[in-house]
C-alpha cells in the first residue's frame, strides 16, 4: 500500500486507526467520575500529542538513523512558531501557507547550523548545536526583540520580530493582506483551514461521557499521519539505508565511495523542518510564539521522548511523545486534595502516610516520576517502549506456542 | 607507466621513519604482492593510496592523475577500492544491505537524495548485490547481522563489497587473515576468478605465502619503510635480502 511493505502498510494503518479515533480511546472515564482526571481526550492535550509526535518523528530520522545526537532542535521548533506567527500577521489567517512558511525557514536556519555543527561529530557536534539553539533563544528574548520600526512609530516591528518575552501575538492592526484584519465580531480573526477554525469543535454526548471533535486535532492528526508515512518512506529509501551505514561506520562509507557529508545535512534539513512543522502547528493551534519554545529544555525533551519510545524505531518517538506528554498534563494536575480523596477509606493516620509517600511523585513533582520511568526504560529496556512491547509480544507468541503445545501432546495419547 | 605509480614516499610519525623513499609501480591488469614483517609499513602505504594518510613528500598518481588531496569517497569513486587490515564493514546492517551500499555508491556516486523510492524498486542493485553474494558464497547468510559474523566472513563480506564496484585498482590487506584454510583456499579461486574475467588490477599484502605465490605476478619485499627488492615470484623465493629481512625479525 502506497509503496509500503506489509508490515509498514499495517503499522500505518494501526496508527492511523488509533489516532482518528482518539477522542473516544482517550476518554474512557465518564465524566465528573473519580477516574475522570486520567481522561486525555481534550482537544488541548490530544493536539499536543500529535504535535510533539511531529517534532519526535523528524527528530528520530536524525538522532535514530545517524546517531548524531542534536541538542538545539527547539531552535527549529522557534523558529516554525514565529514564521507561522508572521504568515498570520501579514497574509492571513490560512493554516496551509503558514505552515508552509514554517517549514521553509526552519529549512534554512537547518542548513546553516547543520552546516557548521556538522563540522564535528560525537559530544561537539551536539554542544554546537545546543549553542546554536541558545544563541536563536537569546535573539528571539531580546535582541530581536528591540523596537525595530523607529521610537515614535507605533508600527508592525514595534517589538521587533519576536516580541521577546511576551512573545509573538496577533494584533487587530496587522495587515493581513490576503484575510481579513479583524474578525465579523470585531476579535482577532482565528487561524482557519479555508474558512474551518482550528478551534471548532463539536462535542458527542453518550450516556455520561463527554467526547470532543476539534477541527484543530484532526488538523493536526493528519498532518502528523502524512508525516509518519513520509518518515516510514525515508526508513525505507535507499537515503534512510546510507544514513543507517552512517551511524554504523562512517569511515567505511568514505571509503566506499560515498560523501558522508551531504547525506548529514540532509537528514538534519530534513529532521529540522519536522521541528519546523511542529512549531507550526503550535502557533495554528494557538497563535503565540515565545521564545520559551527555543529553550533548552525543550530541546532536551524530545531527545528524551525519542529515547523513551525507542531511538530509530518508527513509531517509537510518537509513543515517547505521547507519554511524556500524557504525564506532563495528566499527573502534574493531580495535587494532595485528590490524593486523599482517593485514599479516604484508609485509617486517618495511614492515610496521610500514604499520600506523603506519593505526594512527591504529582504535581510539580511530576519530573521526579519522568525521571524514574526514563531511568528504568533505559535500564531495563534500552530499545524503549518499543522494545517492551514487543518483549511482551514475544512472551505472549511463546505461552500461546506452548499451549498449543500441551494441546497436542494431551491429544496424542488418544490417537 | 603502471596504472598505480608511487614515488618517493616518505611518511614519518614523530620520529618514526614509517615509509622511506618508498617507490613501487603496479602495472595494469597485474596482481602485485607486497609482503614484508610486522611493522615494515605495508599498511601505511595502502593508507597513503586512499587518502587516510598523506605522505610527507613524494607522489602518489592513479591512471595518471594524482590522488593527494583527495578525500577518500573521491578516490573511490577513481577507482580503487579497499580491503582494511581488521575488517570494515557496517555492522548494524545486514550482509545483504552492506554489499547494496557499494552498489549505490557505484551507479549513484559520491551523493544523491532518493529519500523516498522505495528499496523495491532497485530491482537491478538488488540483483547485483545477490550475485556477489553468490559469487563469494554468502547468500545463504543474505540476512544476517553482519557484526555477528566470524572473522573470516566479515573480511569475505568486506572483498564483495569491494568487488561489487568492480574497481580498476583493488587493495587488499591480508584478505585471507583469520581465514580457515578451505575458506583461504576459496578466496585464492575468487581472486583468480575475478582476474580472468574482468581487468582489474590487485595490489596485496599478505604474510601467508601461500596465498601470495598462487596469486602474485610480482612481488615488492618492503622491511623497516624502504622496498628491498622487486621481483617476480620466482626469484624472490630464495632471494638472500628476502631471507635476512624475516630472519632479522624473527631474531
Ligand atoms: N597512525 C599511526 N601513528 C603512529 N604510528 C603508526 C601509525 N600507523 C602505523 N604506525 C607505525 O608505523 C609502522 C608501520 O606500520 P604498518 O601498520 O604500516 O606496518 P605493517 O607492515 O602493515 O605491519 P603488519 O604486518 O603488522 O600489519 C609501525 O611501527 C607502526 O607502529
Ligand atoms: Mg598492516
Amino acid at each position: 500500500m502506497f509503496g509500503l511493505n506489509k508490515k509498514d502498510s499495517t503499522l500505518l494503518l494501526i496508527v492511523a486507526g488509533l489516532v482518528l479515533l482518539a477522542p473516544f480511546l482517550l476518554n474512557p472515564f465518564p465524566e465528573g467520575s473519580a477516574m475522570a482526571q486520567f481522561n486525555a481526550g481534550y482537544p488541548d492535550l490530544m493536539q499536543r500529542f500529535v504535535i510533539f509526535g511531529i517534532f519526535a518523528i523528524g527528530f528520530n530520522i536524525l538522532f535514530g538513523l545517524t546517531g548524531y545526537l542534536s541538542f538545539g532542535h527547539a531552535a527549529f521548533l522557534g523558529v516554525g512558531s514565529y514564521a507561522a506567527m508572521w504568515m498570520f500577521k501579514l497574509f492571513g489567517m490560512n493554516v496551509l501557507p503558514a505552515l508552509a512558511l514554517s517549514i521553509l525557514m526552519s529549512g534554512l536556519f537547518a542548513v546553516v547550523i547543520g552546516y557548521v555543527s556538522l563540522r564535528r561529530s560525537g559530544i561537539y557536534f551536539s554542544i554546537l548545536t545546543l549553542a546554536f539553539a541558545m544563541m536563536s533563544y537569546a535573539l528571539a528574548y531580546s535582541v530581536l526583540a528591540a523596537d525595530m520600526d523607529g521610537p515614535d512609530q507605533q508600527g508592525l516591528l514595534q517589538k521587533g520580530l519576536t516580541g521577546g518575552e511576551t512573545g509573538l501575538q496577533l494584533t487587530l492592526d496587522d495587515p493581513r493582506i490576503l484575510g481579513q484584519q479583524t474578525a465579523g465580531d470585531g476579535n482577532l480573526p482565528v487561524p482557519s483551514l479555508f474558512g474551518l477554525e482550528m478551534r471548532s469543535a463539536s462535542e458527542l454526548n453518550v450516556g455520561d461521557w463527554v467526547f470532543t471533535f476539534s477541527a484543530g486535532y484532526y488538523f493536526s492528526a493528519i498532518v502528523m499521519l502524512l508525516s509518519f508515512y513520509l518518515s516510514i518512506r525515508i526508513f525505507r529509501s535507499p537515503f534512510g539505508l546510507v544514513l543507517r551505514s552512517i551511524k554504523s561506520n562512517q569511515q567505511r562509507l568514505s571509503y566506499t565511495g560515498m560523501n558522508p557529508k551531504p547525506y548529514m545535512l540532509a537528514a538534519f534539513v530534513i529532521s529540522g523542518m519536522y521541528a519546523g512543522l511542529a512549531g507550526g502547528l503550535m502557533a495554528a493551534m494557538d497563535p503565540l510564539a515565545g521564545p520559551e519554545r527555543m529553550f533548552w529544555t525543550a530541546s532536551g525533551e524530545v531527545v528524551l521522548m525519542t529515547i523513551l519510545g525507542g531511538v530509530g524505531t518508527l513509531i517509537g518517538p510518537v509513543l515517547g511523545a505521547g507519554a511524556i506528554k500524557y504525564m506532563e498534563n495528566i499527573l502534574s494536575k493531580i495535587n494532595s486534595d485528590i490524593l486523599h480523596s482517593w485514599f479516604a477509606f484508609l485509617p486517618d493516620g495511614l492515610e496521610d502516610f500514604v499520600v506523603t509517600l506519593i505526594y512527591p511523585f504529582i504535581g510539580k513533582g511530576w519530573h521526579l516520576t519522568l525521571g524514574i520511568i526514563f531511568m528504568l526504560v533505559v535500564i531495563f529496556l534500552p530499545g524503549g517502549l518499543v522494545e517492551g512491547g514487543q518483549r511482551i509480544a514475544r512472551a505472549m507468541r511463546r505461552k500461546k506456542q506452548t499451549a498449543s503445545d500441551d494441546d497436542t501432546k494431551a491429544k496424542q495419547p488418544a490417537e | 607507466m603502471g596504472i598505480l605509480e608511487v614515488k618517493d614516499v616518505n611518511k614519518n610519525f614523530g620520529g618514526l621513519k614509517a615509509l622511506s623513499n618508498v617507490n613501487l609501480s603496479v602495472a595494469e591488469n597485474s596482481v602485485h604482492a607486497i609482503i614484508g614483517p610486522n611493522g615494515a609499513g605495508k599498511s601505511t602505504l595502502l593508507n597513503c593510496l586512499v587518502g587516510k594518510l598523506i605522505p610527507d613528500t613524494g607522489s602518489v598518481m592513479f591512471d595518471g592523475q594524482s590522488v593527494l588531496g583527495r578525500k577518500p569517497h573521491e578516490i573511490n569513486q577513481m577507482g580503487i577500492s579497499r580491503v582494511f587490515q581488521t575488517p570494515e564493514i557496517f555492522g548494524d546492517l545486514t550482509v545483504f544491505e552492506n554489499v547494496m551500499i557499494p552498489c549505490f555508491a557505484k551507479r549513484d556516486g559520491e551523493f544523491r537524495l532518493h529519500a523516498v523510492e522505495g528499496m523495491m524498486n532497485e530491482a537491478e542493485i538488488v540483483e547485483e548485490a545477490e550475485r556477489m553474494l553468490i559469487d563469494v558464497n554468502m547468500i545463504d547468510k543474505r540476512h544476517a547481522h553482519s557484526a555477528s559474523l566470524s572473522r573470516g566472513d566479515k573480511r569475505r563480506l568486506e572483498m564483495a563489497m569491494c568487488l561489487v564496484q568492480q574497481p580498476k585498482l583493488l587493495l587488499l590487506d591480508e584478505p585471507t587473515a583469520g581465514m580457515a584454510r578451505a575458506d583461504t583456499n576459496n578466496t585464492i579461486d575468487l581472486l583468480k576468478e575475478i582476474r580472468d574475467k574482468r581487468d582489474i588490477t590487485m595490489a596485496i599484502i599478505e604474510h601467508d605465502m601461500h596465498v601470495v605465490f598462487s596469486l602474485a605476478e610480482r612481488i615488492t619485499v618492503l622491511a623497516q619503510g624502504t622496498p628491498l627488492v622487486e621481483d617476480v615470484p620466482e626469484n624472490i623465493k630464495g632471494h638472500p635480502k628476502v631471507q635476512e629481512a624475516y630472519l632479522g625479525e624473527a631474531a
